[in-house]
């Protein structure tokens, strides 16, 4: 019977358990609970705790996120302090020419043995735990090189002077997931290509939603023809394959951190739009729209206090998406080679390592370990967070 | 004589997501007699709903039934499904609230009715189409071959809910759970359709298991009664027993819960508040490429309206029939044609900034207390927004003072201000949105069906709240509503409405005594008598 299938799933149920039970004194309080301190916030915080999975994941992510942001102090070809001379000297913030340490050189390479051996001599410095940086080439060993612990220590020192016996031939300059077949340090690129890969995310996503969810509120808000010419110039636009304009625009253009953000938003910014529309085109019809507006609310005032929370819920339950996408958008342009400028670290270029060079799996592996783990991460977390802000979930 | 249908210690319990169990359910056991009425009665959130759901096992998973549900020999509760498909729709058949959302907007007529013939009886096509014509004969729906080809929203809600009747009486079961079958009506066409279910009962020889919250339908309906509260049956018997001489105090409440009380007396020296004079609001009809407007639907046409302060002008009439859109249409927020004048000055001409000032003077609590809340803000905010436009000047701490008196006005408690609107119930909801609109301290108020959704002794503490309001700050209200009961209660005067136009205005003790057209008669027959009169009814 057609009735009994039309039913919603828990038709009617809720209500009989949600309503208090205080039906017939409607007066009474709901178990009168009071809180002290912001009880809005405290009640996200635990419906963000509660999903387990997204807690973890949040505080992983935020580990690897600020652990590469001071990727200079694990990996780098500068020491973080050098003493010399009776002076103190922090490489790793700025830059030193060579005169500094008798050279003629504009830059410092603190690698060089007779730099290394002139600062020892009248003092000593302090070198990051990895002494590569991303850029930095290992003149000393055939690249690509596969991890160094994969080898005996005669492969590993082969390339310098006294072999075993030499002094550089130390922890410092082990490659603990190889190099590429630049003579790059893969732990480097790792840590910097993760760190630009998720600033340069986290911006687009924050830009595009911006544009996005300004535009679909006023879309979905004011209707008629307004919504109708931004809807169709969206359609227009969306009909673009973004992936070859995006192509041939960097390809005309510099590319730099900045340019590439600009490209990238040109259609990035659409995502949120339908959904924020059709959140607007909803809520500006609810009753409580229509109360405020009896109040005397003004609309810019209804559209971002009445309207927007409601649309936060699916914008956020999109974001993730976005953040992941911007990254994966920017991972497959250095792939590609269409990127950030070259030299630049990428977790793209790694990838394409990988691909260049498949007698050398410790590439391929580590660029995609990386980046499932990276959007993975990013997944639960936006799951988290969707339940976190929503007010409807029970709270217990 | 053995029962048709016996419940023996029906638990039900729901298990959420914290894994906490909340028991909807507590131990009811009931019977059904062959051809007899049952009405479980009880307020939203009884178990009521959750009870005839359960003896079709519709509930959803996370539902824990225990207990026995015997229908003509089998134990329901836990026989296999096969079995409970040949009982669904063909013994037992069932008749939801909602008849926009029960009907599948996609299928026509036909082939809603006809798909329970097919599934059960295996019927052909030709003899499925004579079988369905017949059905909707029976249930009264004018010209059933031309109907047999529409799609449910080209019918108008009784119709529609007469399509669900014929669907679950396709297979003259032998009996049929009315789940609110009317609620969701017009009060005249809610007597149409009890008129029907009962003629059609009669009839057929069906048992009927009626649940409902309206004491005036299990009157009419019921043979025997069952009032129910928090999961529990609290007394049971014959309807006119329990009528005559209740003995549970929760049903005395119920029973006690009839809006009552007289409206403020009529003051003729009392300031003239609001006036409106041929208020008009056509909304263009437009067809063609070019959008040219080919008509109008005349939702308020030529309507006369004055209220004065402290008193109470009832707008009545049916669904569709322009008091809600008069209703906004005087408080501007809809555009409309004619002269309205607040406190003597024309407000029509006013733009939407020049409007804020005076909207502090006129207010609105509307129908639904779960749509007119922002679901995403805490009460106080909800209810201290306006004082944030129109009075600027107040501190964080004035304001939030301000609130807790607002609250506590309308009885509620203001420690409860940080909380979401769905952590309250609906008549609470209801007092939040007056307190939104009182705390304003405004002199004009319309009353958008504030009761209609509300339980009803819910309904009852509502109505003296309003009348409390009323007289302490001498406000003046334009209550919409389709429940004459309420409206008794509360108006002075009264404008009957029908197809946005007025039929009949005056004092309401005059009207009330002497309805002067049909209209108003069968109005006031389907309120108070929940009958039918012939031809009273437009738009059936």
């Amino acid at each position: 019977m057609t009735a009994l299938r039309a039913i919603p799933a828990g038709l009617g149920l809720p209500t009989p358990l949600l309503a208090p039970a205080d039906a017939f004194s409607a007066a009474s309080a709901p178990a009168a609970k009071t809180f002290t301190l912001s009880p809005l916030n405290r009640r996200r915080l635990r419906n963000f705790r509660a999903n387990r999975r997204g807690w973890w994941s949040f505080w992983i992510f935020l580990f690897l996120f600020l652990v590469t942001l001071g990727s200079e102090l694990i990996a780098s070809d500068r020491p973080i302090v050098v003493y010399y001379k009776g002076e103190w000297l922090f490489p790793i913030a700025v830059n030193y020419p060579e005169s500094k340490f008798g050279g003629f050189a504009a830059i410092t390479r603190f690698r060089d043995p007779a730099n290394r051996d002139e600062i020892n001599a009248h003092g000593w410095m302090l070198f990051p735990p990895i002494r590569y940086s991303y850029d930095t080439k290992d003149e000393y060993l055939p690249a690509p090189s596969p991890p160094s612990w994969t080898m005996t220590p005669e492969q590993r020192c082969e390339g310098y002077e006294q072999k075993t016996a030499d002094s550089d031939c130390n922890w410092g300059n082990y490659h603990w997931l190889g190099t590429d077949d630049r003579g790059f340090d893969v732990v480097a690129s790792l840590l910097y290509g993760f760190r630009i890969s998720v600033l340069f995310g986290l911006t687009l996503t924050v830009v595009s939603s911006v544009v996005g969810v300004a535009v679909g509120a006023i879309s979905g808000f004011f209707g008629g023809w307004t919504d109708l010419l931004i809807q169709r110039f969206i359609d227009i636009w969306t009909a673009i394959p973004a992936l070859y304009l995006l192509l041939i625009i960097s390809s005309v253009l510099a590319p730099s951190f900045l340019t590439l953000l600009g490209i990238l938003l040109l259609f990035s910014w659409v995502a949120l739009v339908g959904l924020v529309r059709a959140e607007f085109l909803r809520g500006r019809n609810l009753e409580y729209v229509a109360a405020a507006r009896a109040l005397g609310v003004s609309t810019p005032t209804i559209m971002w206090r009445h309207l927007l929370p409601n649309a936060m819920v699916s914008t956020l339950t999109f974001l993730p998406f976005i953040l992941g996408g911007s990254i994966t958008t920017l991972t497959s342009l250095d792939y590609l080679g269409f990127g950030l400028p070259p030299g630049s670290p990428s977790l793209g270029v790694l990838l394409s390592q990988g691909t260049d060079n498949l007698q050398a799996p410790w590439l391929a592996l580590t660029g995609f370990v990386t980046i499932s783990v990276m959007l993975s991460l990013l997944i639960f977390i936006g799951e988290a967070a969707r339940d976190a802000f929503d007010p409807r979930k029970t709270f217990a | 004589m053995s029962a048709l249908l016996a419940v023996r210690d029906l638990r039900i319990a729901f298990a959420g997501d914290d894994g906490r169990v909340t028991e909807a359910v507590r131990g009811i056991s009931f019977d059904i007699e062959a051809g007899k009425t049952l009405a479980l009665v009880g307020e939203s959130g009884s178990g009521k709903s959750v009870t005839a759901l359960s003896i079709l096992r519709l509930l959803p998973p996370s539902a824990r039934v225990n207990g026995r549900i015997d229908f003509g020999g089998t134990d329901l509760a836990a026989a296999s499904d096969r079995k409970l498909r040949e009982v669904r729709g063909n013994d037992i058949s069932m008749i939801f609230q909602e008849p926009m959302t029960s009907l599948n907007p996609l299928h026509t007529v036909e082939r809603q009715v006809g798909e329970v013939l097919t599934v059960h009886r295996g019927l052909g096509r030709t003899a499925t189409r004579k079988r369905t014509l017949e059905l909707l004969r029976d249930v009264g729906i004018p010209d059933p071959e031309a109907r047999l080809s529409a799609f449910p929203h080209q019918l108008s809600g009784g119709q529609r809910q007469r399509v669900m009747i014929a669907m679950a009486l396709a297979n003259e079961p032998r009996l049929l759970i009315a789940d609110e079958p009317t609620t969701a009506l017009d009060v005249t066409v809610q007597a149409q359709i009890l008129e029907l279910l009962k003629s059609l009962q009669a009839r057929l020889g069906m048992a009927m298991l009626f649940i409902t919250h309206d004491l005036g339908i299990v009157r009419k309906m019921a043979d025997e009664t069952c009032v129910m509260t928090r999961g529990e049956i609290v007394e049971r018997g014959p309807t006119g027993q329990i009528f005559a001489s209740p003995q549970h105090h929760y049903t005395r409440h119920l029973l006690a819960a009839e809006p009552k009380g007289t409206p403020p007396t009529h003051r003729p020296e009392a300031t003239l508040l609001l006036e409106g004079s041929d208020v008009k609001v056509w909304f263009p009809v437009r067809r063609g490429v070019l959008r040219r407007t080919v008509g109008y639907i005349k939702a308020v046409d030529g309507v006369d309206v004055a209220v004065r302060a402290g008193e109470t002008l009832g707008v009545v009439g049916e669904s569709g029939s322009g008091k809600t859109t008069l209703g906004r249409a005087l408080l501007r927020l809809i555009s409309s044609e004619g002269r309205i004048a607040f406190l003597g000055s024309d407000i029509r001409q006013k733009s939407w900034n020049a409007m804020r000032p005076l909207r502090k003077d006129m207010q609105i609590v509307f129908q639904d207390p779960f749509g007119s809340l922002s679901p995403r803000m805490p009460i106080g905010d909800i209810v201290g927004e306006g004082l944030k436009i129109h009075f600027p000047r107040l501190t964080a701490a004035e304001r939030e003072q301000r609130v807790a008196q607002a609250l506590t006005e309308v009885g509620l408690d203001p420690g409860n201000r940080l909380r979401y609107p769905h952590e309250f119930s609906g008549g609470q909801r209801q007092r939040i949105a007056i307190a939104r609109a009182m705390i304003l301290e405004p002199r004009f108020v319309v009353l958008d069906e504030p009761t209609s959704a509300l339980d009803m002794s819910v309904q009852a503490q509502v109505v003296d709240l309003l009348r409390d309001l009323q007289r302490r700050h001498g406000l003046a209200y334009l209550f919409i509503s389709h429940d004459l009961k309420v409206v008794r209660a509360l108006a002075n005067d009264i404008l009957v409405m029908k197809d946005g136009k007025v039929v009949e205005a005056g004092p309401a003790a005059d009207i009330f005594a002497a309805p002067k057209t049909d209209y108003t008669r069968a109005l006031m027959a389907a309120a108070f008598d929940i009958a039918a009169v012939p031809g009273g009814d437009g738009r059936e």
